[in-house]
Formats: C-alpha cells, sequence, structure tokens
C-alpha cells in the first residue's frame, strides 16, 4: 500500500507552484451517447478564484465534478497538480485529499452532528487522531461562524448553516482546491450572504477556488477569472472587469443581460 | 433506485394495512368468543359424567403453554438467523459485481416467493435428522431445529429486500458526497448509508418478526411439539370431543393474538414516528 503510493508520486512530484494547479486540456465527456462537454481547456493558478457562469444543462456540474474524479472523462486530460485524474491507475485517495468539493444539496450526513460530519473523513478516512481531528473540527466550525452549533444535526440547521458545515467537513480534509457548486442556489436570499462572507474569506486566506455561481455581483468581486459556458463549450472568458463591462460574443451578452 | 423506493412504500403499505386491521376491541370479541364456547360446550354436554371444556383446557394448560414456549423460541432464533444472513444476502446482493449480485438476487426471489409450507418440507427432507460434527461427534438434529431453520429462509429474503430497498432510497448525494471525501465503498456502506437504513427497516423488520411468530405453528404438521400440536394432542387425550375444537382454538388464538397485538401495535408507532421525521 505505502509502496504504491510512493511509487506514484513522481507522477506529479515535479509539479512546482508556479505551475497551474489545475489544467484542464480538451476535456470531453458523454452521457451515453450525449456529449455534454465539448472540449474544455482552463488553467487554474494556486490561490486563484476562477467562477464558471452559464445557463442551465452547460455542463457546469458536470465539468466541476470531473475535477475530482466522480465523472470519468471519454477524452482529454486532467490534471491536478500535475497529477492526471483520468489516469485509471490514479489513487483517489490521493486525488481526494487534495481537492474539495461542496454540492448545491450541502448533503450533510443527517445522523451525525455537525461536529461529527466535520470529523467523519479525517478520522476514519485518513486514520488521523480523534483528538488532533476534534481539535481541527471545532476551529472548523468557529471559522465557517457556527461556533454553538457542533452538537446540531443537520436537520436542526438553517439551509446556509447546513451548506457552511459542510465547506467545514470539505476543509477538514485539508484540501488545495476547493470545487463549489452553486452552492447557495438552494438557500433563502438572507443565508445566501452568511455563505458567500464564507467563501469569500477563504479566497483572501489563498485558497485556490473553483465556483459554479449564479451570484454575479459576486463573481465580479472576488474572481480572477470569470469562464462563461453554453452547451459543453467555452464561450467566452476573461477578467471579471474585462468579462463584465465588454462581453464580446452575442451569447454572453444575452446571459448576462437575462441574469444581471 | 424507483423500484427500491416502491418496495419501502409496499412493506410500509403491508405494516399499515397489518396492523391496522389490528384493534383492541378484536382482542375483546376474541375473549367473549372464547367464553361463549364454554358455555356452549358446557351446554352440550352431558354436565356432571364428564369433564368441562375449561376444566380440561384447564387441565392441559400447562402442557400447551410449555408448546407455546418452543413457539417462541423458534421464532427468536429464526429471527435471529434470518437477521444475519437476509443483512448478508442484502449486501450481496447490492454488490457492483454481476457474480455476486445475481446469485443474491436469484436466492432472495426464490425465498420470497415460495409457500413457507413447502420450504418446511424441503428442508425436513434435505437436512439430514443426524450430522457429524467435528468435534462433537454425531449431533441429532431436532425437528424443531430444523423447522426454525426452515422459517428462517423466507424472512431471510425478505429482509435481504428491505435491506436493498432502504440501501437504494437514501438519496445518491449522501454516496457522492462520501465518495468525494474519500471514503471507500465499504466505509460509505458501514458509515453513512446502513446506519440511515436501520431506522427505515426496523418496522418492516418487526411486521416479519410478527408473521414469522404466527407461521410457527406449521411446524405441528411434522410433530413438533409446540402450542397448536399440544393442544390437538390434548383435545385427543380428553376423548376427541367435537364440542371442545370451538373453546380449545379460540384460546390458541387469544394466545397468540395477546402475543402479537402488542408489537403490531408499536410497529405501527414507530412507522408513524418514521413518516413524521421525514
Ligand atoms: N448522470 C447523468 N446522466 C445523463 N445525463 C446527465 C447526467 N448528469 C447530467 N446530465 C446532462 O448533462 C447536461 C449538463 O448537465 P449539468 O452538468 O448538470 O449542467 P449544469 O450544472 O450546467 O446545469 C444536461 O443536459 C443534463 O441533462
Ligand atoms: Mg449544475
Amino acid at each position: 500500500m505505502s509502496l504504491q503510493t510512493k511509487s506514484k508520486s513522481p507522477a506529479g512530484a515535479d509539479w512546482t507552484a508556479d505551475q497551474p494547479i489545475v489544467s484542464l486540456c480538451d476535456v470531453h465527456k458523454s452521457y451515453g451517447s450525449v456529449e455534454v462537454l465539448k472540449g474544455i481547456s482552463l488553467d487554474v493558478r494556486k490561490g486563484e478564484v476562477i467562477c464558471i457562469i452559464g445557463p442551465s444543462g452547460s455542463g457546469k456540474s458536470t465539468l466541476i465534478r470531473c475535477i475530482n474524479g466522480l465523472n470519468d472523462i471519454q477524452k482529454g486530460s486532467i490534471k491536478v497538480e500535475g497529477q492526471e485524474v483520468n489516469d485509471p491507475k490514479l489513487d483517489l485517495l490521493t486525488l481526494r485529499k487534495k481537492v474539495g468539493i461542496v454540492f448545491q444539496q450541502y448533503n450533510l450526513f443527517p445522523h451525525k452532528t455537525a461536529l461529527d460530519n466535520v470529523m467523519m473523513a479525517p478520522v476514519l478516512v485518513l486514520k488521523e487522531p480523534k483528538k488532533e481531528v476534534e481539535e481541527r473540527a471545532r476551529a472548523l466550525i468557529a471559522k465557517v461562524r457556527l461556533q454553538g452549533k457542533e452538537n446540531a444535526y443537520p436537520g436542526e440547521l438553517s439551509g446556509g448553516q447546513q451548506q457552511r458545515v459542510a465547506i467545514a467537513r470539505s476543509l477538514a480534509m485539508r484540501p488545495d482546491v476547493m470545487l463549489f457548486d452553486e452552492v447557495t442556489a438552494a438557500l433563502d436570499p438572507e443565508t445566501v450572504k452568511e455563505v458567500l462572507l464564507t467563501i469569500r474569506e477563504l479566497a483572501s486566506e489563498g485558497m485556490t477556488c473553483i465556483l459554479v455561481t449564479h451570484e454575479m455581483g459576486f463573481a465580479r468581486e472576488v474572481a480572477d477569472h470569470v469562464y462563461f459556458t453554453d452547451q459543453g463549450v467555452i464561450v467566452e472568458h476573461g477578467p471579471p472587469r474585462q468579462f463584465f463591462t465588454k462581453a464580446s460574443d452575442p451569447r454572453t451578452r444575452q446571459f448576462l443581460s437575462q441574469i444581471l | 433506485m424507483n423500484d427500491g423506493a416502491f418496495r419501502i412504500d409496499r412493506h410500509r403499505f403491508a405494516v399499515e394495512h397489518f396492523s391496522s386491521r389490528l384493534h383492541w376491541r378484536h382482542g375483546l370479541w376474541l375473549a367473549l368468543a372464547f367464553f361463549g364456547s364454554f358455555v356452549l360446550a358446557h351446554a352440550q354436554s352431558d354436565t356432571q359424567r364428564i369433564p368441562s371444556a375449561i376444566g380440561t383446557l384447564f387441565i392441559w394448560l400447562p402442557f400447551i403453554l410449555k408448546g407455546f414456549g418452543l413457539n417462541l423460541l423458534m421464532s427468536f432464533i429464526a429471527m435471529a438467523c434470518a437477521t444475519v444472513l437476509g443483512v448478508g444476502l442484502g449486501l450481496l446482493q447490492i454488490s457492483h459485481s454481476r457474480w455476486v449480485s445475481l446469485p443474491a438476487w436469484f436466492i432472495t426471489h426464490l425465498f420470497r416467493n415460495s409457500p413457507w409450507l413447502v420450504i418446511l418440507f424441503m428442508v425436513m427432507f434435505l437436512v439430514p435428522f443426524e450430522m457429524q460434527v467435528p468435534g462433537l461427534g454425531i449431533v441429532r438434529l431436532p425437528d424443531w431445529v430444523k423447522a426454525t431453520f426452515a422459517f428462517s429462509l423466507p424472512v431471510m429474503a425478505n429482509i435481504s429486500e428491505i435491506l436493498r430497498g432502504a440501501v437504494n432510497s437514501i438519496p445518491k448525494g449522501q454516496w457522492e458526497s462520501a465518495e468525494s471525501l474519500a471514503f471507500t465503498r465499504a466505509q460509505t456502506l458501514r458509515w453513512i448509508i446502513l446506519p440511515q437504513c436501520i431506522r427505515r427497516a426496523i418496522p418492516p423488520w418487526m411486521n416479519w418478526y410478527a408473521l414469522l411468530a404466527l407461521a410457527t405453528p406449521m411446524a405441528s404438521v411434522l410433530g413438533v411439539r409446540e402450542a397448536v400440536g399440544n393442544a390437538q394432542a390434548a383435545m385427543e387425550a380428553a376423548g376427541a370431543r367435537p364440542e371442545f375444537l370451538l373453546p380449545f382454538y379460540l384460546f390458541l388464538l387469544c394466545l397468540f393474538f395477546a402475543y402479537i397485538y402488542p408489537i403490531a401495535l408499536w410497529t405501527r408507532k414507530l412507522e408513524r414516528k418514521y413518516v413524521v421525521a421525514n
């Protein structure tokens, strides 16, 4: 087991922090005969925040799920810290320690308290000492501003609170990259703010974030780069200042005019 | 996916249906009929010369209750076996390997869809009455043990199906978030999926226990000395008088009712609680 992990690390060992931490090249993905991603290429540098926007059904969720190997791809390459995700010999544990994901529907474990939700993976999967993990988990819960809710079950928390527990749960694995898939789309407007605040803090601390979002104001404020996808391709991208004011493609303009 | 949800619903329906037929009034009716039948039997017999039905029943009561003890023992052991085997079979059924899931699926459906009496006869004839156990020499298997094993098979199959349905009813998002946190499939099942299944599975599990306990008198056809067989033997010994049939069988009915009815009520309560919790 340990031998295997060791023999694998050289594959990504030549990666250095000045290279893209996530690199997609001509990614194609089909569900059956339906091609959902038709050649996506993008690079994310360490500490960068990128936002992916686009109409519903354009393949944003699929794209983001491919990055941590929840979906496989048919063609192209996805590299995380120099390691190929689409490699059948890939050690998924290594990948998933590096990449955390937060879903629209939170997906907390309903039979566990907030604290246990955060502690489970480090204790059971990484086999880290319980005491250490608990300390870290409590700190993370405080970080997402949920002190006092450690022993609450997900059913007793609001949507926004659950989503912040989900973020803390991902962070407990100490990922290098965080993926957020429309994490505020299912929330009440009041609770959207607190979740965005948490993400903004993460971004300002230098966490590499890939966000799928419909919150254009937020994208404009935190993103280093914005990508607009439609029907499985990247139509247009650029720094937010330029993207939101000088979009050239008519599809982008139409989308922005609908949503802004 | 949908199939699983459907099955859960069907179990729920079965439980609701089964328990909504039971009501405390029914117990009262049974007791009334029971005592009424004594009056009837008493009137029919030539008083004084021959013992009354209630007198006969009273004499044989310890014998019948001892038999009922065996009914309970069989139901406990069979349920324990069925639970262990059924959970195992259910886990095999949801395996991703066809070579594992297909045989498990076949066994599940074979035993779910066979008459219990046929399974009972098959086990009686296929399982030898003596077995060579290493270290213990030749062990004789009493008929009640074989019957217990036979009863556990159909319940095992149904528990296998309860487990499969319960696992499939857990939202896919639970699997996904576990997977993204690097849980393996086995870890996900052990720590995330199965703990959530237990609550959903308990009411149908209890329902199957009730059905199992009610089925144990079937063993009497093979001469197992349980309550119904013993009651029949007692009637025989008391002169096989036809006017005893009704009081004796009504007594058996009351006996089983008094045991099963609280279980059914409890099942229904848990069932309601589960529906509310969701
Ligand atoms: N598991 C799946 N099986 C088949 N088709 C899917 C599956 N998941 C998504 N799709 C299809 O892929 C397309 C892109 O979906 P998705 O990535 O969820 O888009 P978005 O997140 O941008 O709304 C949609 O047309 C959707 O119907
Ligand atoms: Mg989506």
